[in-house]
């Protein structure tokens, strides 16, 4: 069983992240994954954060306790969810976005400038794919042909090609050592 | 009869618990839906208004709540299935309507998605403290039925279970769903639509000048016939006869207190076994059984498994219909086992019968939450544990904190002298 926080601000499509995972391992996978959004009464804007639990097995307890994966795309994000990364956990961030404070010791680190590989590609609306794309390379959770079905399953058939190419640029990016 | 094709979206999707049960309202053949959108039960009505149209059915955004119930009842008069959707504050102002419609015995269904109370409260987190309100909230006698969903499939499950329980007994039918589940994203198969059992409405086609709107069939349930038909039909909030007038004279208000208002509450009642839903686990040799409805009977297997882990000889009485309560189910395990351990978001509603239909004959522990999250597994173990070696009889329900609870409220709040 694996627990996974995604966390960012509200439109870098950190929902829509949790979403494509839980899809790729649910649907295409065969595995069980259940994915919960926080938000608070005020809605849209600020600190935005999904929870998902991807398991062999039936999922119980639906919610994140201690992640086991941390992927952040956001300063505030990172300060508000880091310290519930577990002591061993992984730690993807944009490197762009996020400046690492302390550094825990056993927490493995995979940085990625996400955002501004998206705005190579044309559109840093897809940073999120770019992200999805390192993560799949990066914990093996959920195969990479899972995630590519998932991923064009998700956006509108004429962004499809685009959001495949960000995905592995992402995966790419992992391949190659970083 | 099976569900119409044009209202099944047949697929494998990966949606949360309130899609789901807007795709469900659809797939049970649900022509009209009603509401007010409120939070965490917004998305179900957004759902069902975009997959609406293309089956040729209707969401309206009423101005209120009021509005909305008033309009499901009209709506289900008229001849088609109905729903409304709300949550929190938005329950509690249909209340009153909701005992018109079952005054009128009009089939329609209420997804409530709870969250944290009392009025405002926690609009974003969840809660199951809307159990008894669901039961009693509107004054006078009356029985309705309620369901607690635990996943989004269920709330698509279910959702075509209670409009097909709507119009067998036409009555209101809540499906008191939770935040937690509603916003729940996880794998739900929406299955062929001649895969799916559909309750048709119970239509009068006798003599036109022979119908009587409220003369019941064997099951105590009347038939209905469309309003504006060209039938004499009568409808009214009044203490009604069998043919729907109102009775005020003493003498005749005897006879119609006895053809109407007691069968509100005998439909249900004396249907109950056909009515109730139970998922019933490892009680045979069990010294202790947990019963639980909604998040909290999944959120708890995970503590059953571990106290069985642990050699706890435990069992589980999952309530999928929480209304009408299983009396007979719980007076009858409670003579077998040692005690009922009660996990509920709330501090303490549905635990309020176990303890009644248990006659002092077992130990009956709350475990309660405050809402705005749901039990860890830890707590229903804990519970379990001090159930199973619990040896005394004792009287009233026993209050387990979750280990949150002991440490804000250790001693809990005292009275000062």
């Amino acid at each position: 069983m694996a627990e996974i926080r995604f966390a960012g601000y509200g439109g870098q499509g950190i929902i829509r992240s949790g979403i494509i995972v839980g899809k790729g391992a649910s649907i295409f996978d065969n595995k069980f994954a259940t994915m919960s959004q926080a938000f608070g009464p005020e809605a849209r804007g600020g600190a935005c954060s999904s929870q998902l639990v991807i398991s062999e097995n039936k999922i119980l307890y639906p919610y994140v306790t201690r992640p086991d994966i941390f992927v952040v795309m956001s300063q505030e994000a990172y300060e508000k969810f880091e310290p519930e990364l577990k002591e061993d956990g992984l730690l993807l961030y944009d490197s762009d976005l996020v400046k690492l404070k302390k550094k825990r010791e056993k927490i493995k680190l995979y940085p990625i400038p996400a955002t501004r590989f998206a705005e190579e590609l044309g559109n840093r609306i897809i940073a999120n794919v770019v992200m999805l794309g390192f993560f799949t390379a990066v914990t093996k959770l959920v195969s990479k042909e899972g995630m590519e079905k998932a991923v064009a399953d998700s956006v509108p058939p004429r962004f499809k090609e685009l959001n495949l190419k960000a995905f592995n640029k992402g995966f790419q990016h992992a391949q190659d050592g970083n | 009869m099976k569900a119409n094709p044009r209202n099944v979206n047949t697929g494998i999707y990966y949606i949360d618990g309130d899609v789901a049960s807007g795709q469900g309202a659809l797939a049970a053949g649900c022509r009209f839906i009603g509401g007010y959108p409120i939070t965490p039960s917004t998305e179900a009505a957004e759902a069902f208004a975009k997959i609406a149209p293309k089956a040729g059915a209707v969401f309206i955004q009423m101005e209120d709540e009021l509005a909305s119930i008033a309009s499901v009842i009209g709506a289900s008069c008229a001849g088609v299935k109905t729903m409304t959707i709300t949550s929190g504050p938005g329950y509690s102002l249909m209340m009153e309507t909701i005992g018109f419609g079952a005054m009128l015995e009009t089939p329609f269904v209420i997804l409530n998605i709870q969250r944290g109370g009392p009025s405002t409260g926690a609009p974003t987190k969840t809660g199951q403290a809307d159990m008894m309100q669901s039961r009693w909230g509107s004054h006078g006698d009356y029985e309705i039925i309620a369901i607690a969903p635990e996943s989004p499939q269920e709330l698509f499950d279910y959702t075509i279970k209670a409009f097909n329980l709507a119009e067998k007994y036409r009555c209101p039918v809540m499906i008191m769903a939770d935040e937690c589940v509603g916003h729940m994203t996880e794998k739900v198969v929406i299955p062929k639509a001649d895969e799916i059992e559909i309750e048709p409405r119970r239509f009068y086609n006798g003599p036109r000048d022979k119908y009587l709107p409220f003369k019941p069939d064997k099951d105590l349930v009347p038939k209905m016939v469309k309003a504006g038909d060209g039938y004499k039909l009568y409808i009214t909030g009044h203490t009604h006869d069998e043919k729907g007038y109102p009775i005020l004279t003493q003498n005749s208000k005897v006879k119609t207190q006895k053809s109407t208002t007691r069968r509100l509450v005998d439909k249900i009642k004396l249907n109950a076994d056909k009515i109730i839903e139970l998922k019933e686990e490892n009680t045979d040799d069990a010294d202790v059984v947990v019963v639980s409805y909604g998040i909290s009977s999944r959120v708890a297997v995970r503590g059953i498994e571990k106290a069985r882990e642990k050699g706890i000889k435990v069992g589980s009485l999952r309530l999928v219909t929480v209304w009408p309560f299983p009396d007979k189910k719980i007076t009858e395990l409670a003579k077998k086992v040692k005690a009922f351990v009660v996990p509920e978001i709330n501090y303490g509603q549905v635990v309020f019968d176990v303890e009644r239909c248990s006659h002092g004959e077992a130990n009956v522990i709350l475990i309660p939450h405050g809402g705005a999250g749901v039990h860890h597994p830890d707590d229903i173990l804990s519970a379990i544990e001090y159930a199973s070696k619990e040896n005394k009889k004792i009287e009233g329900i026993i209050e387990h904190k979750t280990k949150l609870e002991k440490l804000i409220f250790e001693e809990g709040y005292k009275l000062k002298e």
